[in-house]
């Protein structure tokens, strides 16, 4: 049994059930996602170090997605003891809901690979006897010889478009059904066409056939298409293992007193769980027994702590700062504060003008363009008295050399690339086209807590005791888990323990020193009277206050507050620089937002809002024409991260902000803000640059197509030459915001 | 040209056989996780004890 959410030592037998599924009657199979995996030498210490644990049958990391597949049989090894031994060997594992784990099998992904292989085998063969072609037609072919080849070709071509086209014409059927017309319209037209045509022109003896082009084009577009694929799936698996690092569990109290951790999802209205102190509440719920102070910061945004006795109302994400709690389970739905949010955030949704894609920009020109491009062509030569057959055959060359080879790249290329840099800097984005909306912003607005300070507590500067009374408090508050204890020690990490300090659960610690007591923690606990806490604490303003009593009689408070993130002020300051406005928008008291905003150098800083409030100041500054960018943390913020333009938070976010917000960061700086700006305005610039020349190509290879000069060849050498200038272009992406 | 008869079966099941490679390389998970191959194969751990460089522990 210990504190959430740092599960790295679990110490009890089984509670962890929960996150095991069995494979077969008796072996057991937990999935972890592991933190500090970086290289070749943590993958085998870690696979070697499991392995070689008693029962263990297969310990698996996968480096791509940083998790660890274990199994085991027997009695000999429990969740607990193979993370405790994955910290042992000095990483740390946090257990995967399996509800969570939607299929790790990438069918999608697979598919899209095998249709790329088979377009690729029957392309490279389609060229083989292309190349022939080509040459023999200049030289000594016989008629019978280029028949033969073509009709090779066309037994390669047609399984191999019925097989590998089938993405392109789902989405196309879907599209038409729908009434409307998407890029894989042309696409399906161009190639279905493309083949149909070169069978017609091979039972007719033609000189040329277009079976490479129609399978060179489904070639390139799946490369596209894979890469696409490849990145949404990459954030979606981190996403995934940000949740378990979450580790949003809850420990359930069963009838017979035994206790529980779970995943939260197996959590159900009615259930009683536990909260010790330290750990943030993972559901809504009513305190049973036990008194505490919970800390609502990442709820309101208030950072002074609320009082929970029996019969409080406590919300997830909500940090226990006291005593033990036990908390009857809620329903959602019941007007609690998660389900305004929720219902605020639906609300953000809807009304956000939803950014359409650069991409799906360039796909509304492009297909009704070259639609008509293509039946004037046939109506032209028509015109021209050129005979059905060579009209139509120049109007389908028109269709296949306008088909988007470069188009299907050019954003997604650039956004593999741009999101692999970002992911190096530390930022998971949750979707493309965030990068694109990140490219647009001008105003970027702070929340706070959390966002601006550090998620944790340390020790306040201004303090009113000397430099030694703080190490000896340091010195009881190591043998405590109070987080304001926690603070005070992590800022003296070398102070040693004293002998027999014991911790009075839920008051503080006592412990004998050169044969005086001393003693640690809340006032009750030091003798101190109201009147003079309440002295201390209107003079701390609002720091919260630990209290030491020393050996000589003497009281002390020690002040405990929120410190600025490290890099905040330079971040703000470049940003500034860079001709970013920058505001703040807290729920916290105006003047601590005040006092903030002048340490930072910001003009504009908003205390006292309500999640509404936020959303409203958002809208105005979006009525005003300002694109905005909201980092923010809090439940509090999450209806704004929703209605911003785009949004970031920091990975200390309640699950709820993340799920709102366009992409997470990692660590304690908040520099990750400017270089994710920087790499989406590069990213941006080089998707404008491979559209442009996707526009320069069809410039120059459409008129030569309308003019009925375009052979197989020509189409071959323009798409392949366009598809690679596109993608060279895209590598740039990787160099965006400096070193990585 | 009948050695036609012989040569272009000849390319068409190499391929062929390249692509079945392919799909049962795919099958078999080798595609699951392609960072973590790549480092694999830098571990000695198959290498008798003598020859191996001592350098991540």
């Amino acid at each position: 049994m210990t504190a959430q959410p740092a599960p790295a030592s679990f110490s009890g037998s089984d509670e962890l059930t929960g996150f095991v599924t069995m494979v077969d009657g008796e072996t057991a199979h937990i999935d972890l996602a592991v933190e500090g995996l970086r290289c070749a030498g943590c993958m085998a210490k870690l696979e070697r170090g499991i392995s070689s644990l008693d029962g263990v049958s297969k310990a698996r990391v996968n480096l791509t997605s940083k998790r660890m597949a274990v199994e085991w049989t027997g009695p000999s090894q429990t969740p607990s003891s193979i993370i405790n031994a994955v910290s042992g060997l000095g990483f740390k594992a946090y257990p995967f809901d399996p509800d969570r784990l939607e299929a790790a099998a990438d069918a999608e992904g697979r598919g899209l690979l095998r249709a790329l292989a088979v377009a690729g085998f029957a392309a490279a063969n389609i060229m083989l006897l292309s190349v022939s072609v080509w040459s023999g037609n200049v030289t000594d072919i016989t008629p019978e010889t280029r028949d033969l080849f073509h009709m090779l070709s066309a037994v390669i071509a047609l399984p191999a478009v019925a097989y590998s086209g089938q993405t392109f014409f789902r989405s196309a059927l879907a599209a038409l059904r729908a009434k409307s017309l998407n890029m894989d319209v042309p696409i399906s037209l161009g190639v279905l066409l493309a083949v149909g045509m070169s069978l017609f022109q091979t039972f007719s003896h033609a000189h040329h056939a277009y079976f490479d082009s129609a399978v060179m084009l489904l070639f390139f577009l799946l490369i596209g298409r894979y890469l696409d694929h490849t990145m949404r799936r990459r954030t979606r698996d981190f996403a995934a293992n940000l949740a378990a690092l979450r580790a949003e569990t809850a420990t359930k109290l069963l009838a017979d007193g035994e206790a529980k951790t779970l995943p939260v999802s197996a959590i159900e209205t009615g259930d009683l769980v536990l909260v010790k102190p330290g750990e943030r509440l993972a559901v809504d719920g009513i305190v049973e027994s036990g008194t505490s102070e919970v800390d609502q910061s990442l709820v309101t945004g208030e950072t002074v702590f609320a009082r929970a006795e029996p019969g409080t109302v406590v919300y997830a994400g909500t940090l226990n700062q006291g005593g033990v709690l036990q908390v009857r389970v809620t329903a959602a739905g019941q007007g609690t504060l998660l389900d305004d949010v929720n219902r605020l955030i639906e609300k953000a949704f809807a009304v956000k003008n939803r950014y359409v894609a650069l991409a799906d920009r360039a796909a509304r020109v492009y297909a009704p363009v070259v639609h008509t491009l293509s039946a004037l062509t046939f109506l032209g030569w028509l015109a021209f008295d050129a005979g059905w057959e060579k009209s139509l055959v120049t109007a389908i060359a028109v269709l296949i050399i306008t088909c988007p080879c470069a188009l299907g790249l050019a954003v997604p290329a650039v956004q593999v690339v741009a999101t692999g840099r970002l992911f190096k800097a530390g930022i998971l984005l949750n979707g493309g086209d965030a990068l694109e909306r990140l490219a647009r912003v001008d105003t970027i607005v702070f929340d706070k807590t959390g966002t601006l300070t550090m998620p944790d507590a340390v020790i306040a500067g201004d303090q009113v005791v000397d430099e030694a009374t703080l190490k000896l408090a340091a010195r009881l508050a190591v043998s405590s888990s109070h987080p304001l204890a926690k603070a005070l020690a992590s800022a003296y990490p070398e102070s040693s323990p004293v002998d027999g300090a014991h911790e009075e659960a839920g008051k503080g610690v006592v412990a004998t020193l050169d044969g005086a007591e001393l003693k640690l923690g809340s006032a009750a606990l030091c003798g101190v009277s109201d009147s003079q806490r309440d002295a201390a604490q209107k003079a701390a303003g609002f720091a919260s206050l630990i209290w030491l009593a020393r050996e000589n009689g003497e009281v002390l408070p020690i002040r405990i507050g929120q410190a600025l993130r490290p890099d905040a002020g330079e971040t703000v300051h470049v940003l500034q620089a860079k001709g970013y406005r920058v505001e703040i928008l807290s729920g916290d008291r105006q003047d601590i937002v005040d006092g903030v905003a002048a340490d930072l150098g910001i003009a504009s800083g908003q205390g006292g809002l309500a999640p509404a409030d936020k959303i409203a100041r958002i809208e105005a500054l979006k009525a005003d024409g300002h694109s905005v960018l909201m980092v923010g943390d809090g439940l509090n913020d999450a209806p704004a991260l929703a209605a911003a333009d785009v949004s970031i938070s920091p990975v200390t976010a309640v699950h709820l902000s993340q799920a709102a917000a366009d992409a997470v960061f990692l660590g304690d700086r908040l520099a990750p803000v400017i270089t994710a700006l920087a790499v989406s305005r590069r990213a941006r610039a080089i998707m404008g640059q491979n559209l442009w020349l996707a526009v320069i190509y069809n410039m120059v290879a459409v008129p030569i197509a309308i003019a009925g000069f375009v052979t197989p060849l020509i189409a071959a050498l323009a798409m392949s030459g366009s598809s690679i200038l596109v993608t060279t272009n895209a590598l740039r992406a990787r160099f965006a915001g400096g070193k990585a | 040209m009948s050695v036609l008869v012989y040569l272009i079966p000849a390319a068409l099941l190499l391929g062929l056989f390249g692509l079945g490679a392919f799909m049962w390389a795919l099958k078999s998970g080798q595609f699951e996780d392609l960072e973590g191959a790549a480092n694999r194969v830098l571990r000695d751990d198959d290498l008798p004890e003598d020859q191996r460089e001592h350098h991540d522990e």
